[in-house]
């Protein structure tokens, strides 16, 4: 049997390549992403809820949604992708809610970033750790 | 001549009442004294709600030894606190006595001494007793099921869970989660769930394709004059470390929010009581049970974690009932105005010689069990040395299947999966097949063969050791760690994921281990669709019949560090 280095991880009972870097600061192509949309702005927290999931079942599907009511615009970033532009919703005057969800690929353990533009252009943030991993050994 | 029966003794009876000063009141009875059925089912009732609480039976229908952890360490807010507390140092936060029945129960010490004295523990026919005790004294006390019910014993594997399902329907079973019942896939799951005169419950069990609730969320049952919502929590990470392929159309997660939402959709229906039935683990309940508001009592499970009270957190209580049915929780609880406003709790231990069985359900056991009699009962070899599993590393009994493994299979190193699962034979004891499917029984059991790199072995290790030790509950998967054969290391279980591992040592040579060199190593429990090879029983019986008698040394080749 000749396997694959992932399929051996998946093979054994524990699993996971999950990156062995620890979060080296941020990628800089997700600070790029961040300064072109804020413009550089310092953003706050709270008015935003990001849900996604603690750990993975599948890094190639990971559902997550944003919630910002008021917002005038979302982007959501996988700060450990290689590319790590996601998203981003507009919600025009006419929007019921400024809320989206979508599912998105995660190449290995990372934060995923959400930042919500206000109508007063003032920016809030909010980030969750999703884990990926290949799994085993559940007791 | 002194009866084992009339030499056991103590009342387990713990009485914690909201707002007493005090909590442990839970045992002070001296160990002369004789112990008796009406003892352990003593309780003054209390209130206005009875809550019976059993889970991860694992398929145990007949009695059997359980010990508990020698290792169970607490990282991050859960160092030294329940269940993360062992041995001498559990005996006295509980105020227990050494050598007590509670200490035999509830802790390792002496386990062989005291389980020679104190017999078996568990048997549905014993819980049923219990059960029915209750229900004479509280006629409309709920039953609930915590889940890794269907699986973990031969019969349960040879009948897809049919025989458990007909013992928990005997039983009067109100509400149920889930875990290892989904390894029979999910055909079988929605198969039994049809038939089931009960509700099988998950809030955070949702439809992959349209991430829609796929199961009832909660069930709302009126008990004496009062609505209790009972909201099902099933193990939240079953296609991470359970075979996802086994039930594709299935997403699971904590979903914190979702059981906010739930919660609040219960409470907004007026009920006066909410109550969570739950498998995700006692470290992430305790997590869950500070930023989900408006639960008044967790029914923890999947940890396997016998704690004698309940656990405060914040106005939720946390109730822990241990596994394989070693014990009953019984939770009287007054509510008043749609709030708890007091509770009674006693963790009720199922001494095997002293609680009389059902006969109804000793027969029903028995039928289930006929048709394969002769083959369960079929001895195998015979064992001088303690076997059991429970610990954060290597049990006895995994190091007898990682030898298994390694001689078998001829590997170089073996591995074997951290479940929590798995029952204790004493030194002396023959060994049964029942007894080796006890240890290993589950739907894929294949024992694989193949070659990995010192690196992807240090990447395992590393992965599996952050579901544990991970300092986030949240991100943890509520098994052990992965045991190893033919090769040690050290473990500093303080440190994040990629610096915990070191120091990994081929034992047999002495050798580091070379992260560029292949290894072959063989182990069982793969989550991968088609994984070939022997299923792991048959490797075990085998090897065991070439030694005759198994004779261990103790295993000293992982060395933890940062606890």
């Amino acid at each position: 049997m000749k396997l694959s280095r992932r399929d051996a991880l998946a093979l054994a009972l524990g699993g996971a390549a999950a990156a062995m870097l620890p979060a080296r600061a941020m990628a800089d192509a997700a600070a790029d992403a961040i300064a072109a949309f804020t413009g550089g702005a310092a953003t706050g927290t709270g008015g935003l809820t990001l849900t996604a999931p603690e750990i993975a079942e599948n890094g190639n599907t990971v559902p997550i949604a944003v919630d910002a009511p008021g917002a005038t615009e979302i982007i959501v970033l996988a700060t450990g992708n290689p590319t790590p532009s996601v998203a981003t919703f507009k919600f025009g005057p006419a929007a019921g809610s400024q809320a989206a969800s979508t599912r998105i690929r995660l190449s290995k353990t990372q934060d995923v970033l959400a930042i919500a533009k206000m109508p007063d252009g003032s920016f809030v943030q909010a980030s969750s750790t999703v884990k990926v991993t290949i799994g085993g050994c559940g007791g | 001549m002194i009866s084992r029966r009339e030499f056991i003794q103590a009342s387990l009876a713990a009485s914690t009442i909201l707002g007493a000063s005090g909590l442990s009141r839970w045992s002070r009875v001296m160990a002369q004294q004789s112990l008796t059925q009406d003892q352990l089912l003593e309780f003054d009732s209390f209130g206005n709600v009875t809550l019976i609480h059993i889970t991860d039976i694992h398929a145990q229908a007949k009695p059997i030894y359980f010990r508990e952890p020698e290792i169970n360490l607490g990282v991050g807010d859960a160092k030294g606190r329940p269940p993360h507390v062992v041995g001498k140092d559990f005996l006295s936060m509980f105020k227990l006595q050494p050598n007590s029945p509670e200490a035999y129960a509830l802790t390792y010490d002496n386990f062989t001494d005291l389980a020679k004295s104190y017999g078996k523990m568990g048997g549905m026919d014993r819980v049923a007793t219990v059960v029915k005790a209750i229900r004479a004294d509280r006629p409309e006390a709920l039953l609930l099921d915590g889940g890794d019910t269907w699986h973990g014993s031969m019969t349960s594997l040879k009948t897809a869970g049919q025989d458990m399902v007909n013992i928990m329907n005997a039983l009067g079973t109100d509400a149920m989660t889930s875990h290892w019942e989904w390894t029979f896939g999910q055909d079988r799951v929605k198969e039994i769930v049809e038939t089931l005169p009960f509700p099988f419950l998950g809030a955070n069990i949702f439809d992959v394709e349209w991430d829609e609730p796929a199961f009832e969320p909660y069930k709302i049952f009126e008990r004496g004059g009062v609505r209790i919502a009972v909201i099902g929590q099933a193990f939240p990470y079953m296609p991470i470390a359970n075979p996802k392929w086994m039930f594709p159309d299935y997403s699971f997660g904590i979903r914190e929010e979702r059981m906010q939402e739930v919660v609040d959709e219960v409470r907004a229906e007026g009920v006066d009581l909410v109550v969570c039935l739950s498998h995700n683990g006692f470290d992430v309940d305790y997590k869950m049970a500070g930023r989900v508001k408006g639960i008044d009592v967790i029914l923890t499970g999947h940890t396997h974690d016998a704690v004698p009270e309940p656990v405060l957190v914040g106005e939720t209580i946390l109730i822990a009932s241990g596994s394989n049915g070693k014990f009953v929780s019984r939770v009287d609880l007054d509510v008043r105005e749609g709030r708890m406003m007091g509770f009674r709790h006693k963790l009720i231990p199922i001494f095997s010689d002293v609680i009389t069985p059902d006969t109804d359900m000793a027969a029903l056991i028995d039928n289930e069990r006929a048709p394969y009699k002769a083959e369960l009962e079929e001895v195998v070899g015979q064992t001088e040395s303690l076997l059991y599993r429970r610990g954060n590393f290597n049990g006895t009994w995994d190091d007898l299947i990682c030898d298994a493994i390694l001689s078998e299979r001829d590997a170089e190193i073996a591995m074997s999966p951290g479940v929590r699962w798995g029952t204790t034979l004493l030194p002396g004891d023959n060994i049964t097949r029942e007894d080796i499917h006890n240890a290993t029984s589950m739907t894929y059991g294949a024992c694989y063969r193949t070659e990995m790199t010192g690196e992807t072995i240090n990447t395992i290790l590393e992965d599996v050791a952050d579901n544990i030790f991970n300092t986030d509950p949240y991100y943890q998967q509520g098994g052990d760690m992965v045991r190893i054969g033919g090769m040690g290391y050290h473990i500093d279980v303080s440190k994040p994921i990629g610096e915990r591992v070191s120091n990994m040592t081929l034992l047999k040579t002495g050798e580091a281990i070379d992260p560029a060199r292949s290894y072959v190593v063989a182990g069982w429990a793969s989550v991968n669709e088609g994984t070939e090879g022997p299923q792991i029983w048959d490797v075990i019986e085998s090897h065991v019949r070439k030694i005759g008698t198994v004779q261990l040394t103790p295993n000293e080749s992982v060395v933890v560090t940062g606890a």
